[in-house]
């Protein structure tokens, strides 16, 4: 059997040049992964997982869109896509709350649908486009819904932040914002523990009618 | 999350060769319950068939009725012209349900297939009859606030949590099944099962079989329906009891009634003895209070869920209020 080893480098589509503590920890964990997994087992998988398992060591091919950027990369069948998005390719913007699809914390758009990435797995998403907080302004200039919710006040810790607003820009264009009523039903799958929320609805107000993400 | 297999069929057939000779293998859809489970190391499969290629999110009306995919989503549904116009039911229960998040991923066959919130299942380390056959029913004697006053026995006492499948079971759906032996359909009613010897199980499925589609039968109830789902905060949560109620009125006289509660039992629980009674009857809220009585026939509560013998029946009598427009 070969012992060929293909794998992604993390934060290799983001350009980050600088090392930080959380490059160091990735690295050093991903290294330690390695050396404790068999030689024979770390392989490339080019198949269509069609007729056959993949191994269960055995990575599978991904090719994902990340805010417009292309990724093309291997992952292990029980990454989510939200530790993939956060792990590697350091876009830590969606955050990881309770990590069981009940606070919110961790939405992005796939394909222009709202989901809680961290019960999504990352291979279930091969060939899609995703949108994470980072792909939401036009660079310096912000989205409506980030100016109204800095406008209206509508965080304080700000960890649920990302999520709340990758959640209101999909409830806009949804259309579910005909009353207070209806935008808070439909955000309610986004916990603000500060309690931000009348700031929060004010926001999606003043941005509902503009332009969805 | 422990390691496992993973495949990615585009077709049913080999979906379905694929976890043939499989004991621990599991179908993967949406995966906001499976994943979670698997997170919390209540499920440990050995092999994920993800099935999110297969052909199978159709939404269409057909000669009888309409039939949806099982891959087609909680949202998708929800908000499908088709099933608003025909089945408005079906809409409210979905809506009612989960965050819209989640109702984005979650499937149709997925929202048939997910396991009780009875927090003692979750909890690895208490025993359970339903993840750990034999081991015991912790809730019998713990904190039973959320479980079943239907239909349980001391092996388990644990609820459905959904409110799509109260409403499917109010349609008189039925479920297409797939599997080695063929195809098959199971009527509503008889999928989810209650826990009798095996809590084990949650359904009537046999091993290895997909589902591939629900199908709903055409009938009168698209304008006085409603689902009144009460809870412990105004969304986001899952049921202390719901109520499911669709009328065929004509001339104020009730010509046809589906009743049915969620939060209430193993599966998902159809009223047919208050609709009995109901058929044929004027409407007004007496009869609705009668028929609410006649619902409860048999409830037993435990320690902590007493309340809900007097929730149930006042969710009944208001869902009833409010799709025959008598209350709003």
């Amino acid at each position: 059997m070969s012992s060929k080893k293909q794998c992604s480098q993390p934060g290799e589509s983001t350009g980050n040049s600088t090392e930080t503590r959380r490059d160091f920890i990735k690295k050093s964990s991903f290294l330690t992964a390695i050396a404790l997994t068999p030689v024979t087992i770390v392989k490339s998988a080019e198949k269509q997982w069609d007729e056959k398992f993949a191994d269960i060591f055995e990575k599978v091919p991904l090719t994902l869109e990340v805010n417009g950027v292309k990724h093309s990369l291997s992952v292990e069948p029980r990454t989510t896509l939200l530790d993939l998005l956060r792990e590697e390719f350091a876009l830590t913007g969606t955050k990881k709350g309770c990590d069981r699809g009940q606070c919110g914390a961790c939405t992005v758009h796939v394909n222009g649908v709202r989901i809680n990435s961290c019960l999504s797995l990352a291979i279930t998403n091969s060939g899609k486009k995703v949108t994470t907080i980072e792909g939401l302004a036009n660079g310096d200039d912000l989205h409506p819904m980030q100016e109204a919710f800095i406008k209206h006040d509508g965080f304080q810790c700000g960890y649920c932040t990302s999520g709340q607003i990758m959640s209101a820009t999909a409830l806009v264009k949804e259309g579910h914002t005909h009353s207070e009523a209806e935008i808070k039903e439909f955000m309610s799958g986004n916990i603000c523990r500060c309690g931000a929320y009348p700031n929060i609805v004010k926001a999606i107000q003043e941005v509902k009618g503009g332009q969805p993400s | 999350m422990n390691q496992f297999q993973y495949s990615r069929p585009a077709e049913i057939a080999s979906a379905i060769k694929l976890l043939a000779k499989d004991s621990n293998g599991h179908f993967l859809a949406g995966g906001t319950n499976l994943v979670d489970l698997m997170k919390m190391g209540v499920v440990v499969t050995n092999k994920l068939v993800d099935i999110n290629h297969l052909p199978l999110k159709q939404i269409q009306k057909t000669p009888t009725g309409i039939t949806i995919g099982a891959l087609a989503t909680n949202s998708e549904v929800a908000d499908s012209a088709i099933v608003k116009e025909n089945f408005p039911l079906l809409s409210l229960a979905i809506n009612a349900g989960a965050s819209p998040q989640l109702r984005n991923m979650a499937t149709t066959g997925g929202n048939l297939m997910q396991r009780t919130r009875c927090p003692y299942f979750f909890d690895i380390t208490a025993p359970c009859n339903k993840r750990v056959p034999g081991s015991g029913c912790s809730a019998l004697q713990g904190y039973n606030r959320m479980h079943a006053i239907f239909g349980a026995n001391d092996q388990c006492i644990a609820v459905n949590p959904s409110d799509m499948n109260v409403a499917l079971t109010a349609l008189d759906a039925t479920v297409h099944v797939s599997g080695v032996k063929g195809e098959r359909k199971i009527k509503f009613a008889d999928f989810h099962r209650l826990p009798g010897d095996h809590p084990e199980l949650d359904n009537t499925l046999q091993k290895g079989e997909l589902i591939t589609a629900v199908d709903i039968p055409a009938s009168p109830f698209n304008k006085n329906v409603y689902y009144l789902k009460i809870r412990d905060r105004t969304s986001y949560a899952f049921a202390l009891v719901s109520a499911a109620a669709a009328l065929h009125i004509e001339n104020n006289t009730i010509k046809g009634v589906r009743l049915a509660m969620g939060g209430v039992a193993h599966k998902p629980w159809r009223l047919t003895a208050a609709e009995t009674f109901l058929t044929g009857k004027p409407v007004n809220e007496d009869n609705f209070k009668q028929a609410a009585q006649i619902a409860m026939q048999g409830a037993k509560a435990y320690e902590y869920n007493k309340f809900k013998l007097k929730l149930a029946p006042n969710a009944v009598i208001q869902a009833l209020k409010m799709a025959s427009g008598i209350a709003s």
